[in-house]
């Protein structure tokens, strides 16, 4: 990996891990999906896992979650080794995951109905969610008729409400509109500076992760392996709507296209 | 939603009288009464309290046979949609159960049963377990895997798996199973009162057919459809009701 200059974009990680993955193999029948896999995210950060379709996104962060057994490794979140799911962590699905014969309170309260939260206190939580992902007036709403931008708000509403420190969020806005998924962008970079959690957000767009992240783990496939992690640092004081023209901005984007065009066909 | 308008349904309904007395009127054939023959049929039998009477004696196998099979027949659909070996065991029986010629087992039913409640309540059984039974199970296979994966991830247990996520996502087609099971348990009802016993409604049939009393005849079996089709009404509003946001492009009337 000679040819990586984004390097010099890199910083000393801190010491305050939330979440580290060991030596994470897992295979599926034949097919070696990830291999090796070791990765720290530090605590109250944003890290990205970027990287081709297939290249194992969804299954390292389906380990972490405890949805998927590792072959083999091992994952620990806050130093504890993880067994199975854990209210320390919370999932955002890729395609929203709600339960359509639910309203939207119920949706956004489901977490916490699982978690055996009195009706109202669940309630109350739920709406005050609601209103903070800007969906304040919808909570009667169901599923159907709301458009996929929305639909995510609630996705994102029930992982915030359930109140874990690890938020788990698999290509999130994938499934939105190109003027809907800036304006998550723009809501996330505040999330994660008012909200004192640990993000882990897979995508496959290298401007997204850029934007977005504190530290980027990008993912190359076949065997899946880890690349290199680019910490940008300088534009991250910067208002949302300046990131984009900043340089640093535009030279990892460029980096990182540099040392992955080679694995697109 | 997709509400019928009222309007509409009272125009298909006058079309198909009309039709009915129309064709009672050229007649078809001499043993097809007209609508209003029937009707007035109907409504003697009303009257004098006969039919009242036969409902109460047909009641019996179809409530008790719909009843049982929706029961027995939800739970066993979900138990073969969770294990393998509970599909790989039973779901053949409901296979060749839904397959058979009923008219076929009846005798054998008498032989096993005789000719009392017990064989009638068996003949609905067969007629509205089976598709009940396979339609849960395949809902139940089939539910999507990322709310599967959503109720773990939020630290589901089995039972919340089972009762908040796979039996609301099975539910519109273990209804429309409920739908064609208990109306094929109509047709069992009047069936096992023709073949085994003629006793209620099949009594009439019967008793009608052989003194050429043909209106009566057609208002019994006119009623049957009628307490159906009200029934039917009935089951899916209390879907409707239960699981308000699922009925998005499926549920009709
Ligand atoms: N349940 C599964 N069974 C078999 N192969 C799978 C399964 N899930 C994922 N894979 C394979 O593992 C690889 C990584 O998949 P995934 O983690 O979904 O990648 P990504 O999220 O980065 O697109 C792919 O090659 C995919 O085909
Ligand atoms: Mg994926």
């Amino acid at each position: 990996m000679s040819q990586i200059e984004a390097f010099k974009h890199a910083q000393p990680v801190p010491d305050d891990i939330a979440v580290s993955t060991r030596n994470i193999c897992k295979t599926y029948g034949s097919v070696e999906a990830l291999k090796d896999m070791t990765l720290e995210f530090p605590r109250g950060q944003l890290t990205s896992l970027l990287g081709p379709s297939g290249c194992g996104k969804t299954t390292l962060l389906k380990i972490i979650a405890g949805l998927l057994p590792p072959t083999s490794g091992e994952v620990t979140v806050n130093g504890k080794p993880v067994t199975g799911p854990g209210p320390d962590r919370a999932f955002v699905f890729q395609d929203f995951a709600l339960l359509p014969w639910a309203s939207v309170l119920r949706n956004v309260a489901f977490g916490l109905e699982l978690r055996g939260v009195a009706r109202s206190e669940r309630e109350d939580i739920a709406a005050r969610y609601i209103r903070e992902v800007g969906l304040g007036g919808f909570e009667q709403a169901y599923p159907h008729e709301l458009s996929g931008g929305m639909r995510q708000r609630v996705g994102l509403a029930r992982a915030l409400s359930v109140d874990a420190q690890v938020l788990l969020m698999d290509e999130p806005f994938s499934a939105v509109d190109e003027q809907t998924r800036r304006k998550f962008q723009e809501d996330l970079l505040s999330l994660v500076q008012n909200e004192n959690k640990t993000f882990i957000f897979v995508t496959h767009s290298i401007e997204e992760a850029v934007y977005v992240s504190d530290q980027i783990a990008i993912l190359l496939p076949r065997p899946s392996r880890v690349s290199e992690i680019i910490r940008p640092t300088g534009f991250r004081q910067k208002s949302a709507d300046s990131i984009r023209r900043d340089p640093e901005y535009l030279d990892i984007v460029d980096d990182i296209w540099a040392s992955l065009r080679s694995y697109v066909e | 939603m997709v509400y019928r308008p009222l309007f509409l349904k009272l125009l298909s309904a006058l079309i198909l009288f009309g039709a009915w007395e129309i064709a009672g009127r050229i007649p078809v054939s001499y043993a097809f009464p007209t609508f209003l023959d029937s009707v007035a049929a109907l409504w003697r039998m009303i009257i004098d309290g006969s039919l009242f009477v036969a409902y109460a004696e047909t009641l019996k196998p179809l409530v008790t046979g719909v009843a049982i099979s929706t029961v027995l027949g939800i739970a066993l659909g979900i138990w073969i949609g969770l294990s393998r070996v509970f599909d790989w065991l039973f779901s053949p029986i409901f296979v060749v159960m839904q397959s058979a010629p009923l008219a076929a087992l009846i005798p054998l039913l008498v032989m096993a049963y005789g000719i009392g409640l017990t064989s009638k309540v068996f003949v609905v059984c067969i007629m509205a377990m089976p598709v009940i039974v396979l339609n849960t199970a395949g809902a139940v296979r089939h539910t999507p895997e990322n709310i599967k994966a959503m109720c773990r991830s939020f630290m589901g247990t089995r039972i919340d798996m089972l009762f908040k996520i796979i039996i609301p996502a099975a539910s519109p087609l273990i209804f429309s199973g409920l739908r064609l099971g208990i109306s094929a348990g109509f047709i069992g009802a009047i069936l096992s009162e023709l073949k085994i016993t003629p006793t209620g409604v099949g009594d009439i049939i019967t008793f009608s057919r052989s003194i050429a009393d043909y209106p009566s005849m057609y208002a019994a079996i006119f009623s049957i459809i009628v307490l159906a089709v009200l029934f039917l009404n009935l089951l899916e509003r209390t879907e409707k009701h239960l699981f308000k946001g699922n009925d998005r492009g499926y549920v009709s009337d």
